[in-house]
């Protein structure tokens, strides 16, 4: 009786530390979390001079490896100051990307939302072979349909301006594919009685649609934001002039003598993005599940 | 009646607007395209199928097509499996939340951003070869410049995509019927069984849906590829993305044209076969 008492409290003891492995290694990206923005925020606060010791042999590929400090040792604003109050360009790309990223979300919500509706409340006859279409341009990557876009934007007289970029944007399926999953949750009879009150199919969605589907929609949104300030293929191809380029596209052409400068930039860049995040973070887990409901 | 006609009406509205971009802006210039891949170039004179077989003997687009595909052969099936794996592991610990937050974090964060910490740590000076030196494991690789690029851009796709594959077999798992779990153990049924009977075969509408946005999401991949190694990387990681780019740049319009052709045909049965898969099976 004893030894069983015994082996029961063993048991559980077992059971607590796997527990505690099975937690501990699940906070092994933590890592490869932080280390990234942390290196990228020590840069920023380092001068020139440190930098240029401790990079120099990675990008110079002479000399010993890499040194890095935890805590610089002349800790400086120096970076931040160039860029936010001596490069007025700085503001001239992060205005275009903010620009864009607003133009596209903006049409996208005015576009892509109603369709995400259409498909999910209403009944057309190619309605199923219409959404797999939508589900085909989704997945189809840019570099495929870069000459069609090419072809069109061309005939528009769009190329170099940041329509061309914007306008092939709006009409992206992928926000009808996440808020369609969220209307899709709705139950019909819900719409039906409001019909039956007298209530207009556009006041339906206005005041059920919209509300009910609003965590699809913001994910949605969300889901845009981190991809529309990543942009770089489009604007690299459709944009010549580098004024109208976005943030994205500038980072990369800081070289590396200039690494402050640059790890003052990314952390900036950095910031629209995880405070985006950290709102939507809910809405976008939503949105993910709602992806992979079935419709 | 009336009702019912002004409904079908209403829906035509919504759509509408959508239907007519994706119609300029993708269905109308991509019939374009495809009327150009049996046409010259430059003096658009009929070449038939001169551009396909053009295309089919070019060593640089079969290079491209091995490594795209080699690259979606490798990481789809990781990600799926290890997503599996950590998203049951996740199931009931504590601080649930805050490690799936963890995993989603590297979505946000710039490509550019990360290009210039990927550098610091896989150039040939950079801090994996320095702390592999210090431990004794070697060093001296370079792994942007070698075979090991590949697996550095593997790495880097499932560091970035692996929470949002988390956070889709969760719910999966979630929606899964915790009665018929429960029912399963019940009649004696271990927790393999459990997992390979039970829970295995009600995940597969997950299984589609991962499968394709984990698709999606690999040729995004680019992105990172192109800032790290350029427009020429290793000949490892040459993928159709950088290809089609490079053609774009150097006007190879016709090859381009009929390669976004290929390529779209192939995408097309590809989700066509997962979606009977799936609504046969779901």
């Amino acid at each position: 009786m004893k030894v069983h008492v015994n082996k029961k409290k063993l048991g559980k003891a077992w059971m607590h530390i796997r527990k505690a492995a099975v937690e501990s290694a699940l906070f092994f990206p933590v890592l490869l979390v932080c280390i990234p923005v942390f290196l990228l925020l020590t840069g920023s606060f380092m001068a020139r001079d440190e930098l240029r010791e401790g990079l120099g042999p990675v990008f110079t590929g002479m000399g010993d490896y890499i040194r890095w400090k935890l805590v610089p040792d002349y800790p400086t604003f120096e970076n931040y100051k160039k860029i936010l109050l001596e490069t007025p360009q700085f503001f001239v790309l992060f205005w275009n990307s903010v620009k864009m990223t607003g133009c596209i979300l903006a049409g996208q919500l005015l576009i892509g939302v109603p369709a995400a509706w259409a498909f999910a409340v209403y009944r057309f006859r190619m309605g199923k072979a219409l959404f797999t279409l939508y589900v085909v341009l989704m997945l189809l990557p840019f570099q495929v349909m870069m000459l069609s876009n090419y072809l069109v934007l061309d005939r528009l007289h769009l190329m170099n301006t940041q329509w061309a970029v914007i306008g092939p944007a709006v009409f992206s399926t992928f926000p009808v594919f996440i808020c369609y999953g969220g209307f899709k949750q709705i139950p019909a009879a819900m719409l039906e009685s409001a019909r039956m009150d007298g209530a207009g199919e556009f006041f339906v969605f206005l005041r059920i649609g919209l509300p009910l589907g609003k965590g699809g929609i913001l994910s949605a949104m969300t889901l845009g934001f981190l991809e529309y300030w990543n942009l770089m293929e489009q604007p690299l191809a459709f944009l010549e002039s580098k004024e109208l380029w976005p943030l994205s596209l500038y980072l990369p052409e800081i070289s590396w003598q200039q690494a402050g400068y640059a790890f003052a930039a990314s952390v900036i860049t950095l910031i629209p993005p995880v405070f985006v995040f950290l709102m939507g973070q809910d809405y976008l887990e939503q949105g993910i599940v709602y992806a992979g409901l079935k419709g | 009646m009336k009702r019912g006609i002004r409904r079908k009406w209403a829906g035509c509205c919504f759509l509408l607007p959508s239907f007519l971009g994706v119609l300029l802006f993708v269905v109308l210039p991509f019939a374009d395209v495809a009327r150009r891949s049996f046409m010259t170039a430059v003096t658009k004179e009929a070449a038939g199928m001169k551009n396909y077989k053009m295309i089919f003997t070019n060593s640089a687009f079969l290079l491209a097509a091995r490594n795209t595909l080699r690259f979606t052969l490798v990481c789809i099936p990781l990600m799926v499996a290890l997503g599996l794996v950590i998203a049951l592991a996740m199931g009931g610990i504590r601080h649930m939340q805050m490690v799936k937050s963890l995993y989603l974090f590297p979505l946000a964060l710039p490509t550019a951003a990360v290009a210039v910490v990927w550098k610091m740590v896989f150039y040939e000076k950079g801090f994996l070869n320095k702390y592999l030196e210090q431990l004794g494991m070697g060093g001296g690789m370079d792994y942007i410049g070698g075979d090991a690029a590949f697996y550095v851009l593997a790495g880097t796709y499932i560091w970035k995509n692996l929470g949002y594959t988390i956070v889709l077999w969760l719910a999966g798992i979630m929606g899964v019927n915790g009665d018929m779990m429960e029912a399963a153990r019940v009649d004696g049924a271990g927790r393999l069984q459990r997992f390979w009977y039970v829970l295995l075969p009600n995940l597969k509408g997950s299984l589609y849906i991962i499968v394709v946005i984990s698709f999606l999401n690999s040729f995004k991949i680019y992105r990172e590829a192109y800032l790290v190694a350029g427009a020429y990387p290793h000949d490892s990681i040459y993928m159709l993305q950088h290809l089609f780019n490079n053609w774009f740049v150097n006007l190879d319009l016709d090859k381009m044209a009929a390669a976004a052709v290929v390529c779209t045909m192939f995408f097309l049965v590809f989700i066509l076969l997962l979606q009977g898969l799936w609504d046969s099976g779901g």
